[in-house]
C-alpha cells in the first residue's frame, strides 16, 4: 500500500493522551482496513517500548467482534501495547435494549404471596407485600413499598451493589449476588425503613436505617456506572 | 341464577368441610335454595358431617360418567327441602374428574339453586383445580396458626390467577381468645394484614362444632352458641347483609360484674 505520507495516516488514527490515559481515536468515515492499515504502520514506527494502556475510540464506527479481534491481533501482533477497552459512541439495538432493561424500575402493584415468585430485569419495586414464603429476583435492587417478610434476592446476576429497601423489614431471607443472609431463629419484630446491602470490608450483608442510604451507596441511581 | 362459591384452604384439618355444612345450614335456614358438591373423591366427608350417609345412592362419579341423571343423584337434607348435597364417590379418585367435567355440573345446577357450596379436597393438585373450575366466588378458611396460613396465602395467590369475578374471602376458623391474648397466637388483624383479602367472618374454637358434628347435625342448628352465630352472621354477610364482626371477649355475667365491682378481679 502506497502509504507514504505521514500526514495521511495522522487523519485517520490520533492518539491523545487524556485523564484515563493514552486513547486511540479511530476516523469513523474511512474503510475499516483503511484504518487497521495505518494502525499498522504507526505501531510499526512507533519506537516507545514498554507495556502501556491504551484505549481505544471507534467514535460513530460500530465494530462487530470479528473488527474487534483484528484490532486485538493487530496491537498483539506489532506492539507491546495492551488494549483497556475498545469505546464507542454507539452500540447495537439489542444493547441499547439490554440496558435499558436493566437500568429501569419495573413496578408491580400486587401482593406476592407463599410459593410467587417475581423475577424482573433492572429494579423491582413492589407497591404491596411480600409474604413469607414469596420470592422477589431481580438484577437490580428491590424496593419493597410495604412488608418485606419472605425473600428478596437483588444482583441476581452478581452485582455486589445492589440493595434492599423495604418500608417494614422482617423478612425470611436477603440474598444480595451471592451472599445470603437469614432470620435468626428466635422470634424477632420487624423494623420499619430500612435497607440491606453489602458491607465491603466484612463482606457480609448489613442493615441499616433507610437514611444511611446516600451515604452508603451513593451511586444507587447512576444507571451508567451499571449498565452492560 | 344461582352463585357458586368454592370452599378452600390449602392445608388440610383447618374446618373446610364443616365450614361449608354450616354455611350451607345457615343459607338454608335463610330460606335459601342451597346444593353442597363434595369435590373430594375418595375421601368424602360432607355428607357425614350433615348426616346424610346413609341416602347416598349415587355420587358425583356416577353423574360424570352417565351413570345416572344429575337430579337422581341429588341427596335431600332431612330436615329442609331446600338443603340438597351431591356427594363425592368413595371408590374413584380425584384424577378421574375433569375440571371441565366438573365446571359444566355446576352451570347446570345454578339455575335451580340460590347458592352452591363446593367443599374443596386439601392440597393444591388436580383435586383443587376440580373444584375451583366452576366457582364464581372462593372461601379461603385459614386457623390462627402459622402453618395454615402459609398456606392460605398460596391458595389466594393461586385463586388469584384464576378467573373468578371477586378476590377471595376469608375466614379465619377456631380461634382461641386466651392464647391470642397470652401472645401465642395470632390475632385476626395480624392475618388479615398478612392475607390482605376481605375477611367474611370469625369462628371461635367451641367443642359444640366438634360434638354437633359427631352427632351429624350441624352446629348452625343451634340458637346460641358463639360458633352457631358465627356461621350465620357469615351466610348473612354472603347474602349482602352489614353484620359486624362478633366480640372476641366472654360476656361479662352478673358475677363478674359483682367481683370486679368489689376488687377481686
Amino acid at each position: 500500500m502506497g502509504c507514504t505520507d505521514m500526514a495521511e495516516w495522522n487523519h485517520y488514527v490520533t492518539m491523545k493522551g487524556t485523564n484515563n490515559g493514552i486513547v486511540v481515536y479511530l476516523d469513523d468515515q474511512c474503510s475499516f482496513e483503511r484504518v487497521l492499515d495505518e494502525l499498522k504502520n504507526k505501531l510499526q514506527s512507533n519506537n516507545s517500548s514498554g507495556a502501556t494502556e491504551i484505549t481505544i475510540h471507534s467514535q460513530y464506527r460500530f465494530l462487530s467482534e470479528d473488527q474487534r479481534q483484528l484490532l486485538f491481533n493487530l496491537i498483539d501482533d506489532y506492539s507491546d501495547l495492551t488494549v483497556k477497552d475498545i469505546e464507542s459512541y454507539v452500540i447495537t439495538r439489542e444493547d441499547a435494549y439490554e440496558l435499558y432493561e436493566n437500568t429501569t424500575v419495573k413496578t408491580v402493584m400486587k401482593t406476592i404471596r407463599s410459593g410467587q415468585v417475581h423475577e424482573v430485569k433492572g429494579d423491582a419495586l413492589i407497591i404491596g407485600d411480600i409474604n413469607p414464603g414469596g420470592t422477589v429476583l431481580a438484577t437490580g435492587n428491590i424496593f419493597v413499598l410495604g412488608k418485606l417478610r419472605g425473600i428478596a434476592h437483588a444482583g441476581v446476576e452478581g452485582d455486589e451493589n445492589c440493595i434492599v429497601a423495604a418500608s417494614y423489614m422482617h423478612p425470611n431471607q436477603i440474598r444480595i449476588a451471592s451472599k445470603i443472609s437469614r432470620a435468626p431463629d428466635y422470634d424477632v419484630e420487624g423494623s420499619p425503613r430500612e435497607f440491606a446491602f453489602i458491607n465491603s470490608s466484612t463482606e457480609q450483608i448489613e442493615l441499616e436505617q433507610l437514611q444511611h442510604i446516600q451515604k452508603l451507596r451513593p451511586k444507587l441511581l447512576d444507571v451508567f456506572e451499571r449498565g452492560l | 341464577m344461582g352463585e357458586s362459591i368454592v370452599i378452600t384452604s390449602g392445608k388440610g384439618g383447618v374446618g373446610k368441610t364443616t365450614t361449608t355444612a354450616n354455611i350451607g345450614t345457615a343459607l338454608a335456614l335463610m330460606g335459601q335454595k342451597v346444593c353442597l358438591i363434595d369435590t373430594d373423591i375418595g375421601l368424602r366427608n360432607l355428607d357425614v358431617v350433615l348426616g346424610l350417609e346413609n341416602r347416598i345412592i349415587f355420587n358425583i362419579i356416577d353423574v360424570i360418567e352417565g351413570r345416572c341423571k344429575l337430579q337422581s343423584a341429588l341427596v335431600k337434607d332431612k330436615r329442609f327441602e331446600c338443603l340438597h348435597l351431591l356427594p363425592a364417590a368413595q371408590t374413584s379418585d380425584k384424577n378421574e374428574v375433569s375440571p371441565e367435567a366438573i365446571a359444566e355440573l355446576v352451570e347446570e345446577l345454578k339455575p335451580d339453586y340460590d347458592y352452591i357450596l363446593i367443599d374443596c379436597p386439601a392440597g393444591i393438585e388436580q383435586g383443587y383445580k376440580n373444584a375451583v373450575a366452576g366457582a364464581d366466588k372462593a372461601i379461603v378458611i385459614s386457623t390462627p396458626e402459622k402453618s395454615s396460613i402459609r398456606d392460605a396465602d398460596r391458595i389466594i395467590g393461586l385463586l388469584e390467577q384464576e378467573e373468578l369475578k371477586n378476590s377471595p374471602f376469608l375466614i379465619i376458623n377456631r380461634i382461641r381468645k386466651h392464647m391470642v391474648d397470652s401472645g401465642d397466637m395470632l390475632s385476626v388483624d395480624e392475618i388479615v394484614s398478612t392475607l390482605s383479602i376481605e375477611l367474611l367472618g370469625i369462628i371461635l374454637d367451641d367443642e359444640d362444632v366438634i360434638r354437633s358434628s359427631h352427632h351429624g347435625v350441624p352446629v348452625a342448628f343451634q340458637p346460641d352458641t358463639k360458633a352457631s352465630i358465627s356461621y350465620r352472621n357469615i351466610a348473612r354477610r354472603i347474602l349482602g347483609e352489614s353484620v359486624p364482626l362478633m366480640s372476641l371477649d366472654e360476656e361479662k355475667g352478673f358475677m363478674t360484674k359483682v367481683k370486679k365491682l368489689l376488687g377481686m378481679k
